[in-house]
């Protein structure tokens, strides 16, 4: 049943999100810390196990992998709501402290993957 | 006519659906055919997002691009939050856990380094503008980490509301640029595996940017991407206006 992959996508991305509420809260800060990232991982773990279970197959998967694919026209949706306007007349200083450390990163990136890489 | 857009007007999710689908449709021909290939479809498409959103600000005034005109209202829906986090959380489906869980010290680290280069140089780059008190420096070298971590720091250290949008600016600013960046520069700075995606995400940040920018670079790196990059708004939003902003009174004080 499709409904069922569709479902655990759903406790995965609930719990996940709890947890980072709970992590924000815990912390003080009135900020989801991380609240995506476990459900990632929350998702990966019952994978393994449903794997293990000989349960990960058919429409179960199926249910999953159509949000696992909706992903790049979410993004374009997403785009195409952000406020692009206000990012590109908010005036040079907000231009400039947004791309140029952009660039940094880009630098500073392969000096990380090489003094990091396993 | 009347009962077309009366249709369109009680169903904006399913127009959302036909726009972007459209939109996929005309990019993908346009790489295809303009472009041989050379650059992804999808990346055209993201590009082509972006415009259709400065548009909606052009003629509407609005914040929230295209969807501020009534009949795409959907396309906000579709790309707002819930979709987007619940899409992602699903990317994970073709993530391995044993490569998550070895490159996990990598991710980790580089969530660190990212939000010390993104905050450091746009304090610099403040200062350099000629701002001198703590507070403004703080709220924009934030700012530059995401458009949630500015704002947040702002609040917590009663920034001025001009400081603060110019906070948001910027971390949007960051979004696109990262999102349009990745996909030029991902060969040459090595981004081509799981645990490189996964240091990328933790380097960038901004988890809409590096999302969009690894759909249109490699959509298998995605999950891995993403699976730092959301920490990174949680970890800036509780450094920020703590101990960074302790370090910045110190020297400004």
């Amino acid at each position: 049943m499709i409904i069922y992959g569709l479902a655990l996508l759903s406790v995965s991305f609930i719990l996940g999100q709890w947890i980072g509420e709970l992590l924000g809260k815990l912390l003080g800060i009135n900020a989801n810390v991380g609240g995506v990232g476990f459900s990632m991982l929350i998702l990966m773990v019952l994978k393994e196990v449903f794997e293990r279970k000989g349960w990960w197959k058919g429409d179960l998967v199926l249910g999953i992998d159509f949000w696992n694919k909706m992903y790049i026209p979410v993004v374009i949706a997403m785009a195409a709501s952000l406020n692009v306007k206000s990012a590109i007349s908010s005036g040079n200083l907000a231009l400039l402290v947004g791309i140029i450390p952009v660039f940094f990163g880009f630098a500073f990136f392969p000096v990380l993957l090489k003094n990091f890489k396993q | 006519m009347e009962e077309l857009l009366k249709v369109i007007d009680k169903n904006g999710l399913i127009v959302g659906f036909l726009c972007v689908g459209i939109l996929s449709l005309f990019s993908h021909w346009v790489s295809k055919n303009l472009l041989k290939s050379k650059i992804p479809g999808s990346a055209i498409a993201i590009f082509l997002g972006l415009v259709l959103g400065y548009l909606g600000g052009f003629f509407t005034g609005g914040t929230k691009g295209i969807s501020d005109i009534e009949i795409f209202k959907g396309i906000g829906f579709l790309g707002g939050s819930m979709f987007r986090d619940f899409a992602i959380v699903a990317t994970a489906l073709g993530a391995s856990y044993l490569l998550v869980k070895r490159s996990g010290f990598l991710g980790m680290l580089s969530l660190v380094i990212g939000i010390l280069i993104f905050f450091t140089s746009g304090v610099l780059i403040a200062f350099a503008w000629g701002i001198r008190d703590p507070v403004s420096l703080c709220t924009i070298g934030a700012g530059a980490c995401t458009y949630i971590v500015g704002p947040v720091t702002g609040a917590a250290l009663g920034a001025s509301s001009e400081v603060i949008a110019l906070s948001i600016g910027a971390g949007l600013v960051k979004t696109i640029a990262v999102t349009i960046f990745t996909p030029l520069f991902a060969k040459k700075i090595g981004l081509d595996s799981p645990g490189s995606a996964m240091a990328f995400g933790g380097i960038m940040g901004t988890s809409s940017g590096v999302a969009a920018g690894l759909a249109a670079t490699d959509p298998k790196l995605v999950p891995y991407g993403a699976v730092t990059a959301t920490f990174y708004t949680g970890l800036g939003c509780l450094i920020c206006p703590s101990l960074f902003y302790l370090i910045l009174e110190l020297i400004f004080v």
